[in-house]
Formats: C-alpha cells, structure tokens, sequence
C-alpha cells in the first residue's frame, strides 16, 4: 500500500476541473485508490468524481490518497503531479 | 409597473419581452417490470446516448464560449460515467424492480441534495449539474423533447433556473438578458452570462411569476432590478443608462489594450485614480495602465480609531496584488481641511486649507506615520508600490521624510520582513512654494504628481468650498498652467518624471497642452480612462 499527503494551495479547494482531472486519471488504474480528507472520517473512492467533490475540500486543507494493489506505485505517482500542478 | 429585486451577475441593460423559458418537464412514474437486465440494457444505451449529446455540447461551447467554460460539459461526462452514480441506479432497479427513469430521477435526487446540503457555495451550485444529467438521461429514456423557448423577436429569457446545457443551447441571437428565480452568481448560468457579456438578474425568487410571460420589461444587470411594464419615467433613464453602457463597451472594445500614443507617435501614461479597495475592479475594468493615485484617507474615515499596521498592510497588499505588476502610487494620509476623523482630535481652524493636515500631522506626529510607512514597505513586497507624500513645502519635509523611511526600513530589516528597496517614492506638487522650489525638490525625490484641486486654489487663493466664487474660479487660470509647466521643466531637468493626478487630467481641452508640457501620466477616474485615451489617439 502506498500513500501521499498534500495540503490544498488553490483559492477554490478541489472543484470540478481538478476532481475531473484526478478522476479521469485515476480511473484507469487497477489498484483501489481511496482519498480522504484529514479530520473527516470519510474515506472515499478517488475514480468517483461525486465521492470526491463530496469531500467538499478546500484551501488548507490536507487529504490522503492511498492506493492499493499492483499499480499502487503508479497511481500514486500519478495523484501527486495533479494534486501539485493544479491544486 | 412591478419592481422586483435580485442579485446582479452581469451589468448592462435590456429592454424586450420576457419570454419563459418553456421545459418539457419530464414525468418519472415509477412502475415495477420483469426483466431487470433489460431494464439495466435500457439505462446503459441511454448513457451512450447522453454522453454523444454532451460531446456535442462540449464542442458548440468551445466554440461558443471558450474551453473554460466548455469544460462543464466535460465534468457532465464524468458525472455521467461515475462509479457511484451508475451503481447507484442499477441497485435500484435490481433492488427494487423499477423502471430506469424511477431509479435515475431518485438517484439523481439523492446526489443533488448531497451537494445542496454542503456548506460551500460552489459545492451547492454543483447539484445543478447532476439535476442536468439525471434529466438528460430521462428524457432519453421516456423520448421526450427539449424545451426552449419558440419567438422570433430577441426577448429576455425567464425561468426558474437554467442548467447549463439548456443555457448553451439558446440561440444567442435571440436572448437579450437573463432573469432567474433562483440560482447564485457561481451558478454555470451566471458564468455563461458574463462570458457571453449578457445583462442578468438572478435570485428574483417567486415574485417572478408565469403571469408576466409575454410583457414589456426591463432587466437593470447593474442594480439587479427587474421592471415589468415600466413607466415611462424608468424606461426613459433605463434606455438612457442602456445607450451609455453600450457607448463605454464599444470604446472599450475599441480601446482596450491599445497603447496611449498620439497620432505623432508621443506616448503618455493613462492611470486612474480611486478612494478604496473596492474601486480597483473599475480601474481594470476600463483598462488603465496602473493606480496614479491611490487616496488612503478611506482607512482612517472609516474607522472608529486609527487603522492598524496590520490592517493597512492588507489592504495596500491587496490592491498591489490585484493590479499584478502594474503600478499603485499610494498617497500616504491626507486628513485635515475638508476631511475629518473624530479620534485625531483636530482642532477647529480659522483656515483649515491652510492648517494643520496632512504631511504636517504625520511630521508632527510621527507614530501615525510610521505605521503607515510599514504597512506600505511590508505590502511592497507583492506588488509595484510607489509612495506619495501631501502638502509638501521644503527641502526640509522631504528629508525628514526620508530619515523616518530609513528608519522603518532599518526595522524591516532588523524583524526579517520583506520588504522591497527600490519603491519609488515622490511628492504631490499642490503648493505654489513646492512649484517655485521644483528643482530642489526634484534632487530629493523619483516623481511629482501634480495635484490640480490644491494647486488652483492656492494658486488664486480662491476657497473651493465657497460656491460664492464659483464665477472666479478658472481652472485653466494661465497662472495655474504655467505652475504645472514649471514643475514639469524642473522635473525633466533632473532626470525625473511627472504625473498630475488632480480633476484637470479629465479636461480633454487640456490633455494638448499637458502632452507639449510633457507630463508623463495623466491619472483620472477609471471611467475617464479611456474617453482620454480616445482623444490622445486623436491628438497629432
């Protein structure tokens, strides 16, 4: 299992575009990949755009992506360019 | 005539018939069937379906509104495509042995008001989008049409709120305002509105009735007022204000971003001038080239008590950073004469215009001026400020000026806070003495500005608050030009520039004659910007 931790630098928290683009991408890979928001007990599905944008996340924040099973390495890698490029 | 109020998302005026925006609703009927997986079969090809259609609207929006706003349609995909969503639907037909359109319009339920129970504005808006798609994919699975709206005339569309999919598919030749009952100003509706430079009132609420289908009305974008069949007094000033909006964004259309250079090719700075932080969106709005004055008695008229470092420096930062990299001249405080704060304790004057204010409190009172001489070398850092002092008469002031820069600097410097070392800093030429002495003062200082207001009336030593003279008082008095020419020689004599910021840079007979003076920057209300700008193009 592997994990990545981020606090969120954009004004707007994770809106549409940006859960969009992380849903997408996360969407194509195999491992199961959950994302929560610190402080809140709920753990989520990340391929899911509704679960995400759920999380109602916003400037400050700090959120955890885990992901689970044998692209776990990539999955990640792949949250954290999005997460630092666009949020 | 009926006013009703609502939210302004876009400023501009329309004048038509309101048309309501006609929405095939679709009826769910929840009915029980035998074979679920041809149920689920149904629901997957009305998914293929809705996802061609919201390729297609991405498309037309691209070209339409632009890809930001495109990229909506794009999330519809996604949502359509989600993991939870789908699953969400085929549960319960399987579950519950219901028809696809029952278990899309309830699961569709179920996630709008998810959304519209979060406690973030933005979020809230979102449950629009997933109402959009549940009834996308129902009318999809009952065949039912679109709706919109059947006129030949252009009208101002009504409703209860657009999604945006019925937003983009308005034929824009035929929509001359918006009016909504509900939605907020993140709503897609609102953004498209701006996008499209369309006047729109949202939030009207119920007031907005079917009843005014077809009648005469007014939408006012900028006060977020609705007038249905108005009077003949409204129309008059609506037509009125609607002709004056539509002449200052075809100047702007025209005007915007082109360079402020005569016809001979000499060049001039267009700045504007404002009194708070909320004027900055004018100053933008209309183009100017950077804030040339920068009043920061607004702080202190306020306030109950003086204005902290810390609240200064927020504001200074801030009007700094929304002008990203264009320049802010800020003038440190000007109270005394005509304007007041009760917690300064001033005295009452015979001749406040020639009293104790502005750079002579802060000189006899130097902790007031130094905590906002920090608060603007703090706010330095995140933008170009430069500094202007008031009022100014002697060498002498501006070096006691520059002792006390130097000090709040060296305690910068000492705490570790950024600050930036090159600000410039200048002086308001508003005394015949700082005119007479021009020369010297131009070795102490990077710029003048020269205040017009001041200068005519010390000048003519006419009072401007005694309408008694109003018949004496000649702002184009040679006396008062030949000040500025002089101060403008000087200036240009030891390699500095000038600007005039006083209600003489809006005086288009005057901007010939300040161009041969040679003055450097005319700053002007915002919405003076680019009528100047327009007569220095035609200048040869």
């Amino acid at each position: 299992m592997k994990e990545f931790k981020y606090v969120i630098k954009d004004e707007q928290g994770i809106h549409a575009r940006p859960a969009g683009m992380l849903v997408k991408e996360l969407g194509r890979k195999k491992s199961n990949i959950t994302i929560q928001k610190i402080g809140d007990d709920r753990v989520v599905n990340a391929k899911s755009i509704m679960a995400v944008m759920s999380l109602g996340v916003k400037k400050d924040n700090e959120v955890l992506i885990t992901a689970d099973g044998g692209d776990e390495e990539e999955a990640i890698q792949a949250a954290e360019k999005i997460l630092t490029e666009n949020l | 005539m009926i006013t009703l109020k609502g939210k302004s998302v876009f400023g501009g005026v329309a004048i038509g018939r309101l048309a309501f925006y006609k929405r095939a609703e679709p009826k769910i009927k929840r009915h029980h069937i035998e074979d679920v997986h041809a149920e689920i079969r149904r629901f997957e090809e009305a998914k293929g379906q809705a996802l061609h259609q919201l390729q297609e609207l991405y498309d037309k929006a691209m070209g339409d509104v632009g890809e930001a706003n495109a990229m909506i349609f794009e999330v519809h995909q996604m949502m359509l495509q989600d993991f939870d969503y789908i699953e969400s639907v085929k549960n319960i037909i399987t579950a519950q042995e219901v028809n696809a359109e029952y278990a899309v319009g309830t699961t569709g339920d179920n996630f709008a008001q998810m959304f519209a129970s979060m406690d973030d504005a933005y979020m809230q808006g979102r449950a629009a989008d997933v109402k959009d798609i549940s009834n996308r994919l129902v009318k999809i699975l009952t065949g039912r049409a679109e709706g919109g709206i059947k006129t030949d005339e252009p009208v101002i569309v009504a409703a209860d709120d657009l999604v945006p999919s019925e937003t983009v598919q308005l034929d824009k030749e035929k929509v001359l305002g918006f009016a909504t009952m509900y939605g907020s100003a993140n709503s897609h509706t609102a953004i498209l509105a701006r996008t499209m430079n369309i006047p729109a009132v949202i939030g009207l609420g119920e007031d907005l009735s079917k009843e005014y289908d077809g009648k005469y009305c007014i939408v006012d974008g900028f006060s977020g007022t609705v007038f249905i069949e108005p009077n003949e007094e409204i129309l008059r000033m609506m037509t009125e204000k609607r002709e004056e909006d539509l002449r200052r964004k075809a100047l702007l259309n025209e005007l915007k971003g082109k360079e402020n250079v005569t016809l001979s090719g000499r060049k001039i700075n267009v700045y504007a001038n404002i009194g708070n932080l909320a004027d900055v969106g004018a100053v933008l709005k209309n183009d100017a080239g950077g804030i040339g004055l920068f009043r920061s008695e607004f702080l202190y008229l306020e306030n109950e008590t003086f204005p902290s470092e810390e609240q200064q420096f927020q504001v200074y930062r801030q009007v700094a950073e929304n002008m990203a990299g264009r320049k802010v001249i800020i003038r440190t405080l000007d109270i005394g004469a005509d304007k007041q704060a009760p917690y300064f304790h001033l005295d009452k004057e015979e001749n406040p215009a020639l009293g104790y204010r502005a750079i002579r409190i802060c000189l006899t009172e130097p902790d007031i001026f130094k905590t906002q001489l920090r608060a603007l070398y703090r706010a330095s850092a995140y933008g170009q400020i430069a500094i202007m002092f008031p009022m100014i008469i002697s060498v002498e002031e501006v070096r006691k000026i520059k002792a006390i820069i130097k000090e709040v600097k060296a305690e910068l410097k000492e705490t570790g806070i950024a600050y930036r070392d090159d600000v410039e800093t200048g002086i308001m030429i508003e005394t015949p003495a700082a005119v007479m002495i021009s020369r010297e003062l131009a070795k102490e200082v990077d710029f003048f500005s020269i205040g017009t207001n001041d200068l005519t009336q010390y000048t003519l030593a006419i009072d401007r608050q005694n309408e008694k003279l109003d018949s004496f008082y000649d702002p184009h008095h040679p006396a008062v030009l030949a000040m500025i020419k002089m101060a403008a020689d000087n200036a240009h004599a030891e390699g500095k520039w000038i600007g005039l910021c006083g209600e003489l840079g809006a005086d288009l007979t005057l901007t010939e004659t300040f161009l041969e003076m040679g003055l450097d920057e005319l700053s002007v209300s915002p919405a003076m910007v680019l009528p100047l700008r327009k007569k220095i193009r035609e200048i040869r």
